[in-house]
């Protein structure tokens, strides 16, 4: 493996430098100074250190000893501590090594600079890396591009339902309006006709409550004679939220609703605090940061899953992951949805979840998502770093930058 | 995720955050311990039976017996070369052989003639060669008093503690039938054997005439005989949900021992204590027996993961030792007073206000077998002990650079993302470390196909780093009879037996595991051959091995380990069970060397330990925790294995258990740079802690301390050189080097590396500065980071921020090192030296220089350079102290740095070959520094430096 340094230069000055590298002709300087640096070190006059802490003849320029505290005298060898060596890497991008990787043996530079004097048998790859490198950016590229515009295309989708959104958030609260009268009528009537069987239903509804949600028993009440299998695919109405919703639950939900008597106004009131829970989401979901322009709202409600040898990763963007044995066993919640949690210039690269399932005298489980831009939206790993620490890298458009400084950079390439 | 792991450690270790001292027993449940404990100092029923004395050219041998029982012991005495005298007590004819420790000497010591001084009929004087020293042989009751001039060094059962359970059979199992064999058996021997088997026969009959040829009145008193009464925890003893059957009976051994003129005692390690040992009179004694101690408590004499029976006794005239040569359960209690001395003492001694400290070891099988280092200097006792058990194996210079571990390194892509994590840092790193989880579900010798599917791969790219790795092998092995090891350790035959004969099973990280027989030869050569590089796949020479739960460690067996009652052939696990793991590491060094066609020097690291384990390589102090008094107690943990010949000591860097602060961990890595096995370590359940994840500024902190460590390894290097020769240990307590200070006996915050460097390191949270301890009235002492000049005898205030690490080197010394550090130590191979040259305040230094290539036992064929350097009179020079040796080096001398110096007008170079030249040079007047510029002569050659 390569021990390059330094080698998060920014894309246009690389590609720049690699054009400068093969056009260029080598131009006499100490070895190991760099280009800009050359100034600095005039054949036959002292030399002053580069932070002025002394000034020496210049053939104590990589005599092998360190004159200078910050190691300047010193760029071609390993005898300053704090030297940096810059390997010139015609064809490839050039970068500095600390001067403690010269003539250590190992191979740092692609053009072989640093091993001039211990005998490794080390091969110019300059090229070949340049090569590749190049390859590899013009993928990157065209993926960037194409992530990008698929980008653009989610933000309008994002756009338009977000106006749909809107619209029925405001329908609803008109009916909300209509019904709330209803029932204020309803209520009266009703209050009349059926207080004998009062006490009978709120014994019922004490029973329900906190065990059940009361929205969830009115969802429920519309779509009565629904199936145990129907029942189960609303996760919304598993009663304990956070385990996993079994049949045996749903077998007691229905057993418990199908006994109950129910009246119009009953279903008035449920209609109406169903519309309230509609109109709750909608008001959420409207709010909620899926990015400077609504990027990743198309993720909201979607899941998706990495099979690795032994567990089933489910990615459930802004709500939760988790994590299930391959062969059986129970799914172990490895935290809901946090914050993004990205640097500041790039806040939205990171995504963190938290609160997960305990660990054994440890901390609750908590996962990272680390998105980077690609056409597919995809979970391409996972991985535990620390102990119930778990890194997931989630590939997306909507993380995808503006191509345009690429664009300039590649016709720039295509001349080599 | 080891979700079964995690289930098991919660089972059967509860979730607590400190030991459970209920899983370990206390002198109390350990019936041996009680047994003998109750004995109360008083008259010993031993009496020596001086007319059974014969004396050889080599040795003494006499007869004791016990007038309560008439049971005979055999007492052998020995003087061996280089002033030690070995006692060696058996019982005279056991119903069986006891247990006599094959395999922890080097050799049967060589002995020196012993003379009678003179003899009547209350004792024997012998004269013990040098210095006017004698045993005193005192016959009733017995005791031997080793004395020089008119001065006791040591006195043997002189509080009468000396007991010894002889074997017998069990009374409501015996039958008639069977006497009348045993006496018809017992008949066939000589005369004095009768008294023995009188002792049987009385419990049948008190009627019975036994007599007694060498007893004063020729016959005793039938009911005087003690009727061995049985106690409880004589023939079964049950802990916890444990029955240790003992088909044995009773068969525990114990003597005491007087230090008169001693109030320090130090050493029997492994306890996470003080350097000086306590007195043991208001608790439990030290207890001796290797266990896996889950969150283990310090300042306690709780037994841990090792056993060293040796003890070193000091005063400011003399520093004396006490090695017990006995694998067994072993406790040691230790009281200090001024008890009378017995009458011939008080007429010899005179007075008896002398500070005395008494010993007392107690074992729970085997024999009496104790070596009695006379000193009378601490480097005298270290090459005493070194002469028994050998000395520090001679390390890889590699393995003193620094080794980065975790449980678990992931999977190859975390292996190497932390290796590339080192170089995006710049920080210097040798070997990085798999735990249990890299095997294929805890078959050592195998990995994880997922997670490791190409090791050699990843072996690869660490080699061309020039980097090594350390996997996990333990003694526990799965049992699984699609494991080729497992199969074929059955096969053979090899595996440990339980008390029915079959292979014992125990649970451990595997779930059900074996556990081979180490102790056989045949096993261990197995095991040796299992290394080689066809036979262990995906294995390469930089892959090297670290033993772990070797005590062994048995997670549903008594106290966590193996039950007392398996069986290693003829032997209970009762009898050996303190050399298990040092068995473990002895067959792994093996395979190391053997892999390598007997070229390259090993690397194992063990966590059990006994006495000449130091032959075999490396030792952690185990699963520590991230706090502050974790890391104040890596010093005389490691002090203490120094003092018993084990120099390669290291604790968990951050500690293993919980999570340091940075703080902490910073502070740690300061420490751990100064310590001689430099190696962080951290659990599984903690948050990862890789030097760079603490923000620049912890990074920075904790690289500079790394690269401290590297510039200085040819010094550690040096150090383990002379360790490995001469048995002195590395890492010293002041006192090894400033006997007569008392100032130094009882310091746990600082210690030397050898005799030159003086380590303080900061170990308080938050601490603003330090009060080092500056040993000797006529030493200098020179701060290494600044240069500043102290006096010695006296105490130092340092002002501490979160980069000091207070270290001094002492005026009179010569220390190289090597300033260019890069990315791990192979790689600074060649790289040239600078010499540090501290003056005195004669203006004298001397120092060593040694170089060999640094991994092979080429050194053993003289492949080395060793040099003294020297500076008297204004000049340095390098002298050849191996002149028959050969090996070259491209290393040269880069620069010198005087301490202490004055200015020169000029500097003068002479060559090997009698060319001059002038060397230039700065001279920082404030300090006294004096800066030789590049003199460039090479390491190995003869030069002089003079200043002018």
């Amino acid at each position: 493996m390569s021990c390059q340094y330094h080698q998060h230069l920014l894309l246009p000055l690389l590609l720049s430098l690699l054009t400068a590298g093969v056009s260029s002709v080598e131009v006499q300087r100490p070895r190991g100074v760099s280009l800009s640096n050359r100034q600095f070190y005039e054949e036959g006059k002292p030399f002053t250190c580069l932070d002025n802490s002394a000034t020496i003849p210049f053939d104590r320029v990589n005599d092998d000893y360190c004159d200078c505290k910050d190691g300047s005298d010193e760029p071609g060898t390993a005898a300053c501590p704090n030297g940096s060596f810059y390997c010139t890497n015609a064809g490839f991008r050039s970068s500095f090594i600390p001067s403690s990787r010269i003539n250590d043996g190992i191979c740092d530079c692609c053009d072989t600079t640093d091993e001039y004097n211990s005998g490794a048998a080390c091969q110019n790859t300059c090229r070949e890396l340049g090569r590749k490198e190049m390859e590899s950016l013009e993928k990157m590229a065209e993926i960037a591009k194409e992530g990008y515009r698929l980008k653009q295309l989610l933000i309008q989708e994002a756009k338009r339902g977000l106006e749909e959104k809107k619209k029925k958030l405001q329908d609803i609260q008109v009916t909300k309006k209509d019904l709330e009268d209803k029932v204020e009528a309803l209520r009266t009537v009703k209050e009349t006709a059926e207080q004998p069987e009062k006490e009978a239903k709120e014994r019922h509804l004490k029973a329900w409550e906190g065990k059940f949600r009361f929205r969830n028993w009115c969802i429920f009440f519309f779509s009565l004679s629904v199936s145990v299998a129907e029942l189960l695919s609303h996760s919304e109405l598993n009663p304990d939220s956070d385990d996993s919703f079994t049949e045996a639950e749903a077998q007691v939900i229905i057993l418990i609703y199908s006994k109950l008597k129910i009246t119009d106004y009953e279903i008035i009131v449920c209609f109406m605090l169903d519309l309230l829970f509609v109109c709750r989401n909608l008001e959420k979901e409207i709010s909620f940061d899926f990015g400077p322009n609504s990027e990743f709202a198309y993720l909201y409600s979607q899941c998706y899953e990495l099979t690795t040898s032994e567990y089933i990763y489910r990615l459930c963007p802004f709500n939760r992951v988790s994590q299930k044995p391959k062969y059986g066993g129970s799914e172990t919640n490895l935290g809901t949805w946090g914050k993004w949690a990205g640097p500041e210039d790039n806040i939205y690269s990171v995504m963190k979840y938290e609160h997960g399932t305990g660990c054994w005298q440890g901390p609750n489980r908590s996962t990272t998502v680390k998105l980077t831009c690609g056409k597919e939206t995809v979970v391409t790993s996972t991985s535990e770093p620390s102990r119930c620490e778990y890194l997931m890298e989630f590939i997306s458009p909507a993380i995808c930058q503006e191509p345009s400084s690429l664009e300039s950079y590649f016709h720039e390439h295509q001349e080599l | 995720m080891a979700p079964v792991v995690v289930l098991w450690l919660a089972m059967c270790l509860g979730g607590t955050w400190a030991v459970d001292k209920g899983n370990f027993k206390t002198c109390d449940q350990s019936a041996f311990c009680k047994r003998q404990r109750a004995l109360k100092p008083g008259e010993s029923p031993y009496r020596a039976l001086l007319e059974t004395m014969e004396l050889t050219n080599t040795r003494l041998t006499l007869q004791l017996i016990n007038d309560n029982n008439k049971v005979r012991l055999l007492l052998e005495l020995y003087r061996l070369q280089g002033n030690i005298t070995r006692v060696k007590i058996n019982e005279l004819k056991p119903l069986k052989p006891r247990y006599e420790v094959p395999d922890v000497l080097i050799r049967e010591p060589p002995t020196e003639p012993l003379s009678l001084l003179s003899q009547d009929e209350n004792g024997v004087v012998l004269s013990l060669g040098a210095e006017s020293q004698r045993v005193i042989v005192s016959a009733r009751p017995f005791r031997l008093d080793i004395m020089e001039g008119r001065e006791v060094l040591m006195s043997l059962n002189s509080r009468g503690l000396l007991a010894f359970e002889h074997l017998r059979m069990r009374k409501d199992t015996t039958s008639p039938l069977f006497f009348l064999f045993f006496f018809f058996f017992q008949s066939t021997f000589s005369l004095w054997i009768i008294s023995v088997f009188c002792s049987f026969l009385s419990i049948v009959s008190d009627s019975l005439f036994c007599p007694s040829p060498y007893h004063p009145s020729f016959s005793y008193k039938a009911e005087n005989v003690d009727e061995e009464k049985v106690e409880d925890g004589m023939w079964e003893e049950t802990f916890k949900s444990h029955t240790d059957s003992k088909p044995n009976g009773p068969s525990a051994v114990s003597l005491d021992f007087s230090l008169p003129g001693v109030e320090h005692v130090y050493g029997i390690p492994e306890h996470a204590d003080t350097l000086r040992l306590k007195t043991t009179d208001n608790g439990d004694p030290y207890r001796l027996y290797n266990l896996d101690v889950f969150q283990y408590e310090l300042y306690n004499p709780m037994a841990l993961y090792g056993a060293v029976p040796v003890m070193l006794a000091h005063n400011t005239q003399r520093t004396t030792g006490i090695f017990w040569l006995n694998a067994a359960e072993t406790w040691v209690d230790i009281s200090s007073n001024t008890t009378v001395f017995g009458k011939m003492l008080d007429y010899v001694q005179g007075s008896s206000e002398t500070p005395q400290t008494d010993v007392r070891w107690i074992s729970e099988s085997g024999i009496i077998d104790v070596f009695i280092m006379l000193g009378p200097k601490p480097k005298d006792v270290f090459s005493q002990y070194a002469s028994l058990t050998g000395t520090q194996s001679f390390p890889p210079l590699t393995s003193l650079g620094y080794h980065q571990c975790r449980w678990n390194y992931n999977d190859q892509e975390d292996v190497k993302s932390v290796d590339a994590g080192f170089d995006e840092h710049d920080i210097p790193y040798d070997f990085i470390w798999l735990d249990i989880e890299h095997t294929d579900g805890k078959r050592y010798f195998t990995w994880d196909t997922h997670k490791f599917a190409t090791p050699k791969e990843m072996l690869q790219g660490l080699m061309d780093k020039k980097r090594k790795m350390v996997a996990i092998v333990d003694p526990h092995i799965k049992v699984d009879s699609n494991y080729k090891i497992h199969n074929e350790i059955r096969s053979r035959g090899f595996y440990i037996k339980n008390k029915d004969g079959g292979d014992y099973e125990g649970w451990c990280w595997p779930g059900s595991a074996g556990y081979p027989d180490f102790t056989r030869i045949d096993m261990r050569d197995w095991w040796a051959s299992m290394f080689a590089y066809d036979q262990y796949e995906g294995s390469m020479e930089n892959l090297y091995t670290w033993n772990d739960m070797n005590e062994p460690s048995v997670f549903n067996g008594p106290e966590v380990t193996m039950h007392k009652d398996a069986m290693h052939g003829a032997w209970e696990h009762r009898d050996l069970h303190n050399t298990y793991g040092f068995y473990v590491q002895m067959a792994t060094a093996e395979g190391l060397i053997k892999r390598s066609g007997g070229v390259e020097r090993p690397f194992v690291l063990t966590r059990a330990f006994f006495a000449g384990s130091q032959r075999y390589g490396a030792v952690w102090t185990g699963d520590n925790a991230a706090e502050w008094d974790h890391l104040k107690i890596s010093i005389p943990m490691c002090l203490s294995l120094g003092l018993v010949g084990i120099s390669f000591c290291g604790a968990d860097v951050g500690g293993f258990f919980k999570s340091p602060s940075t703080e902490l961990l910073v502070r740690w890595y300061q420490t751990g740079a100064y310590q001689p096995f430099f190696r962080a370590h951290a659990h599984l359940d903690t948050p990862r802690r890789e030097p760079w994840l603490f923000g620049p500024e912890n990074t920075a902190l904790i690289r500079e301390a790394v690269r401290q460590r590297y510039t200085l390894l040819p010094y550690w290097y040096q150090q383990f050189y002379q360790a490995h020769r001469t048995g002195q240990p590395v890492m010293r307590p002041l006192w090894v080097e400033y006997p007569q200070d008392p100032a130094t006996f009882t310091l746990d915050d600082e210690f030397l590396i050898g005799k030159d460097l003086l380590v303080h390191p900061v170990t308080e949270e938050g601490a603003r500065g330090v009060t080092a301890y500056l040993p000797g009235k006529d030493e200098v002492w020179f701060d290494v980071h600044t240069f500043q000049r102290h006096n010695g005898a006296q105490n130092l205030y340092i002002p501490v921020t979160m980069s000091s690490i207070p270290v001094f080197q002492r005026g009179g010394s010569i220390i190289p090192r090597k300033l260019r550090v890069r990315r791990s130590s192979t790689c600074m191979e060649h790289d040239p030296y600078t010499l540090f040259v501290a003056l005195n305040s004669q203006r004298k230094a001397e120092g060593e220089l040694y170089i060999d290539d640094g991994h092979t036992f080429n050194y053993e064929k003289e492949e080395f350079i060793h040099r003294r350097l020297s500076f008297a009179n204004n000049i340095l020079s390098s002298l050849n102290l191996a002149p028959d040796a050969k090996f070259t080096t491209q290393s040269w001398i880069e620069r010198i740095v005087i301490l202490g110096a004055s200015k020169p007008s000029k500097i003068t170079l002479k060559a090997a070959d009698g060319q001059e030249s002038q060397v230039e040079f700065e001279f920082d007047a404030s300090m006294s520094v004096l800066t030789l510029r590049k003199p460039g002569m090479n390491s190995g050659a003869d030069w002089t430096v003079t200043l002018q």
